[in-house]
């Protein structure tokens, strides 16, 4: 990288600071004219300066009085719209030259990030190298705009102003500049103290947003072991170094504003008193005294923008070398090693051949040992040992994530240390102990093992082409990547199908590999479809209703395990506010919490007359709670279970209560009313037993349902997806839509029993892939958070083994899973991959047992080479090591 | 069956007889009212118990598994308490209670049973009182079983 900003601005924006310059100069005389008009107004067309007389030729043309002030009037007019123009193309200009100054410097940063040795990261953390790119570089932008234009610009004005007044008089130009020596002696002084102060700001930023990282990371374990307090001291520790260095700043920065601000005013006395001086001896005109100090004024203006440039200037050297510096650890990438895409992608299914492998580890320790070492194409090899024997070391170097310190790994004719991520990335696949999960669906997840570089163009119409066309041409600019984010990327070749069509199939036997079906047949049924964009599934899923409705009718044992919905009838086992709706809510507008309070709500209920009964309800339930929650402690679980008013609010309630005993329901407030009203929303008559929604209460609920659909407002349909027998809820999940009802309350094991018989009739329809497939599309949450550690594991398996490498290397990576799991997914991977070189650490000798060959490393060397046979017989250090673990 | 309908059938229990109403509500409340389709299993012999249940409505009855196969031992009824002692000795289930036909039974988690327990000093003495008589029943049957076994 550039090791100075400006040989990054020269690199990169050299054309366009030349124009930027030359449109700076192109300015200057209508600048000048601009100024000098005025004068000629006041001089010539006023007549001030007397016995002008008129008409007047100006130009070579002639003029009466009043057409030579409306001509230069309007000329005036026209300069000021010229400059204005000039400012506002320069300063747009100024800045589309740093916004893509900075999008260069943040891609160049990213794309070395990418590149940057694994062992790397090791000693640098998220929380120093996320801000680096962020917010570090983000004045640069703006300082790159300025880097040469307002220099110069400022500097002409600087200069055209003192030459102004060297003509006028040569002492008093020098007693206006006397001082400038001295300011540019003394502030760089100053200025380098602060510098350096600065270098110190930055890193204690960094190491405070690396805490706040680290925090966040380990937010459980502060949490379980009561290690708040400690947190909080040792980040105000970090807060007091940071306000050191900030104050410290400041004062010295405000002192070399107050240094240039006095000797900027010490000026004038020279000017007063010697000019004052030659003005009384008569060697000078008052007039050009007043005009010199005039232009002194003006001078200021200039002069402070320099010195503040001059700061700017400074910061900006700080900040860019304190973020190259860190972006250039030995050991880094070439870029085109990593995005070059090669002629053609050699298979790799070649014997492996190592020789004399050593790897050291930063901290000098030796992590490998002239390990030499040859596997046959298509062999299974189990690395067995202790941890920090070396095997894990082995795989790395293996699968190229770390370049060994000496020797070599040839893979038939190839050198490995050659061969381009391209080939690497592709033909070798590599699981570690725990593989990251992308926040995404889990489809794209597994797809991501075989999405390498755009292979077709997306469809696009009219309006995005053109966004588009515009976006890659700002990144062909500034260097950016130019692939296109939504072509289709996977290589469908790899996988070994002909298309998407054929890769539900292919991600379904991958999902039976890692042993993940039955999840994300669970997810599945959780999941969503858009049933515009998938009319079939909605349509099978709506039969999948029918059948299951038709098993429930046929069994009397099954049917009271589902309440189904119906238009006419009231559900017990649902809420009021959901027997209100009759729907799925969709946004934050009748949602449990919301919906008692909707305006559109309370006015349903006005129109039906049901607003007073809710408040006699909601009086009746409070009186309950208060009568069974009263003596309870309130941190007690049952508030959370059962009560309908949380333990901050019952003392309220129970005043509330007494009022009402004491002078009835009407003088309540409009406040004490909307209390009471919400709580009915909530009572669902199966669950609680209350005995409050007798049959005509029913009855007229039911009727508000009806006066709730029909009325409500264009904007708030929008807000809920009603439910209709023979139409699909977009808004609901599969299994709500199967069900199309309430699961009875009190039913034993219902949940269960209705769980076999949902999976009786999607296979009775043939639709359990369908929705395994609706399972793929699972958002899996924050890297993954929504998944169990287990999953995320079989995700990681299934997504390497989706592109079929020709070499597999596999560090420890079903140690997450529970024991039986571990074997059987050992049993299918070894199986799918047939004639693919596969090389497995694991601590297990059960597991080795599986595979051709075993290799026993320890203490960074080759200790053993046999067969699983090996493992059992006695006297070797297989045996040993088995009957140790 | 309403709250207050299942206040009144708690009353009628023995065990709960000498409990405010109040405290009744609440214990109705914050049970979970279930139904047992026939043969449906309520608790496996074996198993952690968390819950004690009260027979609303309906039998149950009660086996014993044994080397010489499954042994009938009690049949449960209406007002009675089945799967206390797991959650008393926190032992596992002693025994297996099966719906003999329709069954509708109050669960009472193992929290509240302690709740009730420690607030009414009755509740325990009719607890003694119930398994005492058990205990009678079962040493008449172990004498039983002896001098069969010993004339045999």
């Amino acid at each position: 990288m550039e090791p100075t900003i400006y040989r990054f601005i020269l690199r990169y924006s050299k054309r366009e600071q030349i124009l930027l310059l030359i449109m700076t100069g192109l300015s200057f005389p209508f600048l000048y004219l601009s100024l000098d008009l005025p004068k000629q107004i006041i001089n010539d067309a006023l007549g001030a300066k007397s016995g002008k007389a008129f008409p007047t030729t100006w130009l070579g043309f002639e003029f009466e009085q009043l057409e030579f002030l409306w001509t230069l009037s309007f000329l005036f007019l026209v300069l000021v719209c010229i400059n204005g123009a000039f400012k506002y193309y320069v300063n747009v200009f100024r800045g589309q030259l740093g916004e893509r100054m900075l999008r260069r410097l943040r891609y160049i940063l990213f794309a070395r990030i990418l590149r940057f040795p694994l062992s790397h990261f090791r000693k640098v953390s998220q929380g120093e190298i996320i801000p680096m790119i962020t917010a570090e570089v983000e004045p640069l932008g703006g300082f790159i705009g300025d880097s040469l234009a307002l220099p110069a610009f400022q500097g002409g004005t600087l200069l055209t102003i003192l030459t102004f007044m060297f003509v006028q008089d040569p002492i008093l130009g020098l007693a206006a500049i006397a001082l400038y020596p001295i300011q540019m002696y003394i502030i760089p002084k100053l200025q380098a103290q602060v510098n350096a102060l600065g270098k110190q700001r930055v890193r204690a930023v960094r190491a405070l947003s690396d805490r706040i990282g680290e925090n966040i990371s380990g937010i459980g374990e502060i949490h379980a072991n009561d290690g708040a307090r400690l947190s909080l001291a040792r980040f105000t520790t970090r807060l007091d170094r940071i306000y050191d260095i900030r104050f410290e700043i400041y004062r010295r920065k405000f002192f070399i504003k107050f240094l240039n601000n006095f000797l900027a005013q010490l000026t004038p006395f020279f000017f007063y008193s010697i000019g004052g001086y030659l003005a009384i001896t008569g060697d000078l005109s008052l007039g050009a005294l007043v005009a010199v100090l005039a232009a002194y004024k003006d001078l200021s203006a200039p002069w402070k923008e320099l010195l503040n440039f001059y700061q700017r200037l400074q910061d900006a050297f700080i900040k860019y070398e304190q973020v190259i510096e860190q972006f250039d650890p030995p050991g880094t990438m070439d870029a085109e090693m990593q995005t070059t895409e090669p002629e053609s992608v050699p298979r790799l299914d070649t014997p492996i051949k190592t020789s004399n492998l050593g790897l050291v580890d930063d901290d000098g320790v030796v992590l490998l040992e002239s390990v030499g070492l040859t596997i046959p194409s298509g062999q299974k090899v189990a690395l067995l040992g202790p941890s920090s024997g070396g095997k894990e070391a082995l795989t790395l170097v293996l699968s190229r994530l770390q370049p060994p310190t000496s020797g070599q790994i040839a893979i038939g004719e190839h050198d490995l240390a050659s061969l381009p991520e391209a080939v690497t990335g592709r033909r070798v696949g590599y699981v570690g102990s725990s593989a990251y999960v992308f926040t995404t669906t889990i489809r794209e997840n597994l797809l991501i093992g075989a999405m390498h570089r755009p292979l077709s163009e997306p469809e696009r119409d009219d309006n995005a082409m053109s966004v588009w066309r515009k976006n890659l041409a700002d990144a062909r600019i500034t260097g950016n990547s130019t692939d296109d984010p939504d072509a289709d990327w996977v290589d469908y070749q790899a996988i070994g199908v002909a298309g998407p069509d054929a890769l539900p199939e292919r991600l379904m036997e991958l999902l039976d590999i890692v042993d993940l079906r039955d999840d994300c047949y669970v997810l599945g049924l959780r999941g969503t479809i858009d049933p515009v964009a998938r009319p079939d599934v909605a349509e099978r899923v709506l039969s999948a209703r029918r059948a299951f409705a038709e098993k429930l009718k046929g069994d009397p044992a099954l049917g009271d395990l589902v309440e189904p919905f119906a238009a006419d009838r009231y559900n017990t086992n649902a809420t009021v506010a959901e027997n209100l709706l009759f729907g799925t809510p969709v946004g934050a507008a009748f949602t449990a919490d919301t919906i008692a309070a909707h305006p559109y709500v309370r006015q349903t209920l006005d129109s039906v007359g049901l607003t007073d009964d809710f408040i006699k309800m909601g009086r009746e339930m409070a009186a309950t709670m208060v009568e069974l929650f009263a003596d309870l402690p309130s941190d007690h679980e049952f508030f959370s279970q059962f009560s309908f008013i949380s333990p901050d609010d019952l003392p309220e309630f129970q005043t509330l209560i007494q009022r009402i005993d004491r002078g009835g329901l009407d003088p309540l407030g409009e406040e004490d009313r909307a209390r009471l009203l919400s709580l009915p929303f909530k009572l669902i008559p199966a669950r609680h037993r209350l005995g409050m929604l007798d049959d005509a209460m029913q009855v007229r609920i039911l009727n508000a349902r009806r006066s709730f659909a029909e009325n409500l407002p264009e904007e708030l349909r929008v807000s809920v997806a009603f439910f209709s027998t023979a139409a699909y809820n977009a808004a609901a999940s599969l299994q709500d839509n199967i069900l199309f009802g309430k699961v009875a309350y009190g039913q034993a094991d219902a949940n269960a029993r209705i769980g076999v018989l949902i999976a009786e009739v999607l296979d009775g329809l043939g639709l359990r892939d369908t929705v395994i497939e609706v399972g793929l599309d699972f958002n899996v949450g924050i890297a993954g958070s929504r998944l169990s550690a287990s999953q995320r594991q079989r995700i990681g398996i299934a997504r390497v083994l989706l592109r079929r490498p020709d070499v597999l290397v596999f560090n420890d990576a079903v140690a997450m899973l529970d024991a039986a799991s571990q074997s059987r997914v050992v049993a299918a991977v070894l199986r799918q991959a047939k004639d693919t070189t596969v090389i497995w650490t694991t601590q297990r000798p059960e597991i080795a047992a599986a595979f051709d060959r075993v290799i026993m490393m320890q203490g960074g060397q080759l200790t053993a080479d046999g067969t699983p046979e090996d493992l059992k017989r006695e006297g070797n250090s297989f045996h040993a090591f088995a009957a140790g673990a | 069956m309403s709250l207050n309908e299942e206040v009144e059938l708690l009353r009628n229990i023995p065990l709960f007889a000498k409990i405010e109403p109040s405290k009744l509500k609440l214990l109705a409340f914050t049970s979970e009212r279930l139904i047992y389709q026939d043969d449906q299993v309520l608790v496996h012999q074996g198993d952690m118990g968390d819950a004690a249940f009260i027979i609303i409505d309906g039998t149950a009855s009660v086996t014993i598994d044994t080397d010489a196969g499954e042994i009938e031992v009690a049949i449960m009824g209406k007002g009675d308490v089945v799967g206390e002692i797991a959650i008393l000795c926190d032992v596992p289930r002693t025994a297996t209670v099966k719906a003999s036909s329709k069954l509708t039974v109050l669960k009472i988690t193992k929290e509240l049973f302690f709740r009730l327990v420690n607030e009414f000093p009755q509740i325990s003495i009719e607890i003694m009182r119930e398994l005492a008589a058990r205990l009678e029943r079962t040493n008449a049957q172990l004498r039983g079983a002896l001098s069969r076994g010993s004339g045999s």
